[in-house]
């Protein structure tokens, strides 16, 4: 540690790591995780969102799972939240997770087809 | 960098160590590699998280779920339902009485919602064998701002303008002290880090440095800039070998990232720690006694003045702080003087940390604002007293304090208004007790405490203190004599007055103080050969009300003596001639019918 810029990015790049523990985090991915999201390959699609947001360096995103949010027959579900607006995503596959993170994530545009309206 | 969906954390403080954490740690790990989710669930054992009565807890993040009193088998479910499908464990959430709703995330508990943790900033939150974890929570950022943007004078500047007092008993300005260092002429200086913590009911000190050891290095640093030393040493007690560990794991790491050693951020301040484990004896928590010890001398006091400032380690002028204080440096400097001082009252700045124990729903860790009435640290945040008892006192200060009476309740807590009341803040151990509890017998223990931690080099405290002792055994026997108040009183002046060091001066005050609020107590003990609480063996006798009697005869199966008999469904007695005065039938009895003279 030479100077203190050198502590500010080691620390920049510490942080992403504990956001995770601070509740006021920019934006919240959610993957519905009921059983029957389970069965329709949720699993993988949190695999996949987690390998993306990792490999990008994405920062102040907290990727979290709910139960069945009742629309079984869209599953998997995706919900990406940022303060009071959210998006829903249905029937993610590995495909449209990595889109998703790519489009939504990093350039900010909602992928509409792939969503329906709350 | 690798992503982690969830982090969950394990409470690995004393309390909860005691109560087999790493047996739930482990079967969480277990659990979370079966269902394949170790890429994506980080398991971290955090320092002590504060509610140790609830042990073991974890909380998850990035919600913050708390879940409490785990065992091993309950965390298949916690990653089943929880980890897996978001789906919260009611059953293994909180809650704080029958009627009251259950918390799910750990900031609904009354427990942490109405603290400020400072001091506690990291501890709990972070791995603390982590530099990375700390780091990334603003760590070595203050060190890094006074190294490259302020003078040392600046330095101390901050530290005054905060208004911090020292957090290990007395509260004497912190600045105040280091500018005293600062300003003698000798060279070296040394900063020393006074971890003995002898006070019993008292462990924040030790909370702080398992929990978030690089706080207190990162301070250190910090004051030996300030004064211009370059060699801290930390006096750790040998009780507490977990800190001594985390705290030598802590100082290679800094030494390696280049935050303690040589040229510390390129500058020509160079700065080393290290570790002394003391042997534990109360007596050396005090400052010229500790001094003594790390000299390699008998931890024995001087008198004072010189003070340490300006003749302290090897007769060099010496800055020494407590845990707790050192602990809050790194704050203040980040967020500048006016931010704590904004927080407190008018004489005592900033926040507290207590430790609560005794006779009180949620034993553990808690820091607050300071002049937070003692109701609120108790009831709302403590939880009140269990089992339906009455609050009766609580003692402050330790053995150099004294305790508190129902009816100051709603002081605000702060060094001055502790003082008036005739106890201090001390290091901020709470011991609550309860109507069964006698204040006689309490200050007994407290006396008993320090005569056997007496260091013998003065008369006052060595004699004096073993015949305050011995009026107050024959107080407690029933052998009191009339006078024997007066006697204590007349004792307790001249030992204050008298003796070396604090250990001396203060001794007498958990006397002075229960005879102050309690004076009863004693007169009930001498006149009356009555123990009004019910507890000093000799002076009780237990009886039966056979009115509330249900005769169900649990007490006489729990008597050793078989001193209990009687029918079924009919009121029991006691034959007194054959009781031993154990109390078990009391305790046991569901109908509060055994009752005590
Ligand atoms: C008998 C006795 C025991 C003490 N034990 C401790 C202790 O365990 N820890 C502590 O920090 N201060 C203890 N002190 C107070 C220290 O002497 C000293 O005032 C303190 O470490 C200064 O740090 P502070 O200004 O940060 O409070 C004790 C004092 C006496 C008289
Ligand atoms: S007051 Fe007690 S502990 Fe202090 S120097 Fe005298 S004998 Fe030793
Ligand atoms: S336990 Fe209580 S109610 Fe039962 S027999 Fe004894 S005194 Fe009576």
């Amino acid at each position: 540690m030479k100077t203190l810029e050198e502590l500010d990015s080691l620390r920049e790049k510490l942080q992403a790591d504990m956001k995770i523990r601070e509740k006021n985090n920019n934006i919240t991915v959610n993957v519905s995780m009921g059983t029957c999201g389970i069965a329709a390959g949720a699993r993988e699609t949190m695999k996949v969102l987690i390998e993306e947001i990792s490999k990008q360096n994405l920062k102040d995103i907290t990727l979290t799972q709910t139960g069945c949010t009742g629309s079984c027959q869209h599953e998997p579900l995706v919900e990406i939240k940022k303060g009071a607006d959210k998006v829903t995503y249905i029937k993610v596959d590995r495909k449209k997770a990595r889109e998703i993170v790519r489009r939504h994530l990093m350039e900010g545009k909602v992928v509409k087809e792939w969503t329906i309206l709350d | 960098m690798n992503m982690y969906r969830s982090h969950v954390l394990v409470c690995a403080g004393a309390g909860c160590i005691s109560s087999e954490c790493k047996s739930v740690q482990n079967a969480l790990i277990e659990n979370i590699n079966i269902n394949g989710l170790s890429n994506e669930v980080k398991v971290v054992e955090t320092g002590c998280m504060g509610p140790c009565d609830l042990g073991p807890v974890v909380m998850i993040f990035p919600d913050g779920v708390f879940y409490r009193k785990l065992k091993p088998e309950d965390t298949a479910e916690i990653v089943t339902e929880h980890l897996l499908k978001g789906k919260v464990v009611r059953r293994l959430l909180h809650q704080a009485g029958e009627n009251s709703d259950q918390a799910v995330t750990f900031d609904q508990l009354d427990f942490f919602k109405r603290q400020t943790r400072i001091a506690l900033r990291n501890t709990g939150i972070i791995n603390p064998e982590s530099i990375e974890e700390y780091i990334a929570r603003n760590g070595y950022q203050a060190l890094g701002k006074v190294l490259s943007k302020h003078s040392p004078q600046e330095t101390i500047d901050f530290i005054k303008a905060s208004g911090l007092r020292g957090r290990g008993g007395a509260g004497f300005p912190t600045g105040l002290k280091w500018e005293f260092t600062a300003r003698a002429a000798a060279a070296p200086k040394y900063v020393v880090c006074n971890a003995d913590e002898g006070d019993p009911g008292a462990f924040m000190d030790r909370s702080i440095l398992e929990g978030d050891p690089h706080s207190v290095l990162e301070a250190m640093a910090i004051c030996g800039y300030a004064i211009g030393a370059e060699k801290g040493y930390i006096y750790v007690r040998a009780e507490y070998p977990l800190a001594v560990e985390r705290l030598e794991k802590a100082i290679n790491k800094a030494l390696e990232y280049g935050l303690l050693g040589k040229n510390i951020f390129s500058t020509c301040f160079n700065f080393d720690i290290e570790i002394r484990v003391g042997a534990g004896a109360f007596v050396c928590g005090e400052e010229t006694a500790l001094l003594a010890s790390i000299e390699g001398k008998r931890g024995e006091p001087r008198p004072k003045p010189p003070f340490p400032a300006q003749e302290g380690l090897w007769g060099k002028p010496t800055v020494i702080n407590n845990v707790e204080t050192w602990a809050s440096i790194p704050p203040i400097i980040l967020n500048g003087p006016k931010w704590f001082s904004n927080i407190g009252t008018n004489t005592s700045k900033g926040t507290k940390v207590f430790a609560l124990a005794g006779k009180i729903n949620n034993t553990g860790l808690i820091e607050v604002p300071m002049g937070t009435p003692l109701r609120e640290i108790i009831f709302d945040i403590g939880g009140g007293i269990p089992n339906g008892k009455r609050f009766k006192a609580v003692q402050t200060g330790g053995p150099s304090g004294g305790c508190i009476p129902e009816e100051y309740l709603d002081t605000p807590v702060d060094y001055d208004s502790l003082v008036k009341l005739g106890t201090i803040m001390g290091s901020g151990g709470m011991i609550i007790v309860d109507e069964d509890t006698c204040m006689v017998d309490l200050a007994k223990f407290f006396l008993e405490f320090v005569q056997e931690e007496s260091c013998g080099k003065c008369a006052p405290c060595r004699i004096g203190t073993k015949r305050m002792l011995e009026i107050l055994e024959r107080i407690v026997e029933g052998k009191g004599k009339v006078g024997d108040i007066e006697l204590l009183e007349e004792l307790s002046q001249c030992i204050k007055t008298s003796a070396l060091c604090g250990l001396g001066q203060t001794a007498p005050n958990p006397v002075l103080s229960t005879l102050r609020h309690f004076r009863d107590e004693y007169e009930a003990h001498i006149k009356e050969k009555r123990c009004p609480a019910g507890t000093c063996q000799a002076l009780v006798a237990y009886y039966i009300d056979p009115k509330a009697c249900k005769g169900c005869g649990l007490c006489s199966k729990n008597c050793p003596a078989e001193a209990i008999s009687g029918e079924k469904k009919k009121p029991h007695v006691i034959d007194l001639t054959k009781c031993i005065k154990c109390g078990n039938c009391k305790d046991k009895c569901k109908f509060n019918a055994v009752f005590t003279s």
